[in-house]
């Protein structure tokens, strides 16, 4: 655990060098249990897959007073039970008819009935969310679909697409550019600025991905 | 609704403010002024509190129109002012009438104007700013995070000031000179070779033109970066070095998590100058401690009432 300075108003706490499956919900936890106990000297609080940024308030703290007033929090923190509850559950319906879905079934040597059901069949957490408002990467995908980003990104990836990179999938939330293979389409809004919550998924919560036919996916709102 | 009506908006233009605090565990970017010092003198000169929306006008080229009598200020990059034709004083506060045109030239020097009003721009606020996102679609004059186009109604209200006033001129930059941004060390900095840390400082790099409000590119010799894998939460001035070894100095519409390698934090008052800075121009780096930026950044947002 190492806390460090970020700048001249944020610090960092590192939990780990490697994630591993617990750690994003503990950091959730904590984060949680932060802002409700440093409430007005925290600005924002951005969890990575092992990391906690602390963005301060630089008029009311600083690094080393906050250190000072972290230390007996995250010695609590380690101290507490491995994990204060299992995340919540989202079950997310998705048309799985992405543009790359045959691409992808080749380059790993598999049917694309089985690439939907090795996608569907996993049970994800939310890692860390950013990148854009609402994307939230997820882990961990089956290493029989692990592919690289692809050579040349995209500059346009639909609103709703379902996509994979490496060892992680991710729903774009908006239209953006991007580098990833795209699986399918969520007929649902993952990021909605007058929404509460804006995003409703949050890190450490579990993900499961189940397939819907086009009909489906229009009755539920999807625009293909 | 009395305001100033856009009949010329510019290459962009976009309602700032303080910026959005407290979303970005969602991936909300900050967003806000690039240049917090020209932004922030711009409302002090209206008596304004920190943070109230104002416009951010890039380069120039803006013809407003307002319809109502109330105070402006103008801020930042050099440009011809001018109010039915007589020309205004930049760095300055000063009268409009109704009916009254409000015209801007091309900026001469640095890149950014902050237009202020008495009292502020009246705009709902999208996830608690006003702050206009393009790439996010928030925020802005009605949320979706447009930038400002002809036959836009700037809503304000009317008001009225004792008189003129300009910023001292000690506290006016230079927008001319190539800026030495001074910067903390740190993040993975320890893992640049002390050849490369020292190449950064030691060369002039070049602002790339294609830098935007979300990062500021440097061109130079290349600096060999170290491997870094797992995403973490980054700062508004942020030096990330990616895998080409060109830097880039993060700005206010930053993503929020990023995975290059960091070499440290450029101080956040110098971020405007960089911002006001036209491509092509060198700038250089040096060294600051951490310690230092806290206390003059404390002083900063004392005198300016954050």
């Amino acid at each position: 655990m190492r806390l460090e300075p970020v700048g001249a108003e944020a610090l960092l706490l590192v939990f780990a060098e490697q994630p591993d499956a617990d750690l994003p919900l503990r950091i959730a936890a904590l984060a949680e249990r932060l802002r409700r106990e440093l409430g007005p000297l925290l600005v924002d609080l951005v969890p990575g897959w092992t990391t906690l940024l602390l963005h301060y308030d630089l008029l009311r703290t600083d690094h080393r007073q906050l250190a000072r007033r972290l230390l007996p929090l995250l010695e609590d923190w380690y101290a507490g039970p491995p994990s204060s509850g299992v995340g919540r559950l989202h079950e997310i319906p998705i048309w799985y008819a992405g543009e790359d879905l045959t691409e992808v079934a080749r380059a790993c040597a598999l049917s694309e009935a089985e690439v939907i059901a090795l996608h569907s069949g996993t049970e994800y957490r939310v890692g860390a969310i950013g990148f854009a408002p609402g994307f939230a990467y997820l882990g961990e995908l089956d290493a029989r679909l692990a592919l690289p980003r692809r050579a040349s990104p995209r500059t346009r990836v639909p609103a709703g697409s379902l996509a994979i990179a490496e060892r992680q999938t991710a729903i774009y939330p908006q239209a953006s550019p991007g580098g990833w293979h795209l699986l399918g389409c969520c007929p649902r809004r993952l990021f909605d600025a007058r929404a509460e919550p804006p995003c409703p998924l949050a890190v450490g919560d579990r993900v499961r991905f189940f397939a819907i036919d086009e009909t489906a996916f229009r009755a539920a709102g999807g625009v293909p | 609704m009395t305001g100033l009506a856009v009949i010329r908006p510019g290459p962009l233009s976009l309602l700032q403010d303080a910026g959005r605090a407290r979303w970005q565990h969602l991936g909300v970017s900050p967003g806000g002024p690039l240049d917090v010092h020209a932004a922030a003198w711009a409302n002090y000169l209206l008596g304004n509190p920190w943070g109230t929306p104002l416009v951010e006008i890039a380069l120039g080229g803006v013809e407003l129109e307002s319809t109502l009598d109330t105070w402006l200020a103008l801020c930042g990059a050099e440009l011809d002012i001018t109010l039915d034709g007589a020309p205004r004083p930049n760095w300055s506060r000063f009268a409009v009438r109704a009916g009254q045109r409000l015209c801007l030239g091309f900026a001469r020097r640095g890149q950014r104007a902050y237009l202020a009003v008495a009292g502020g721009f009246r705009v709902g606020a999208v996830l608690g700013s006003v702050a206009t996102q393009t790439r996010e679609g928030l925020g802005g004059l009605h949320g979706g995070g447009r930038p400002l186009r002809a036959g836009d109604l700037l809503p304000c209200a009317p008001a009225s000031l004792p008189g003129m006033a300009s910023v001292p001129w000690r506290f006016v930059p230079d927008y001319r000179a190539e800026p030495g941004l001074r910067v903390m060390l740190g993040g993975d900095a320890g893992d640049f070779s002390v050849a490369e840390r020292r190449r950064f400082f030691a060369q002039a790099w070049t602002l790339s033109p294609q830098s935007d409000r979300m990062g500021a590119r440097l061109l130079g010799e290349p600096l060999r970066a170290p491997a870094r894998q797992w995403s973490l939460g980054v700062t508004t001035g942020t030096i990330q070095v990616p895998p080409d070894g060109q830097p880039i100095v993060l700005l206010a519409d930053r993503q929020t998590m990023g995975g290059y390698p960091i070499l440290g934090w450029v101080h956040p008052l110098d971020l405007g100058l960089l911002a006001q800075c036209p491509a092509h121009r060198a700038v250089c780096f040096e060294r600051v401690e951490v310690e230092a930026v806290q206390g003059e950044m404390r002083e900063f947002y004392r005198f300016f009432g954050r």
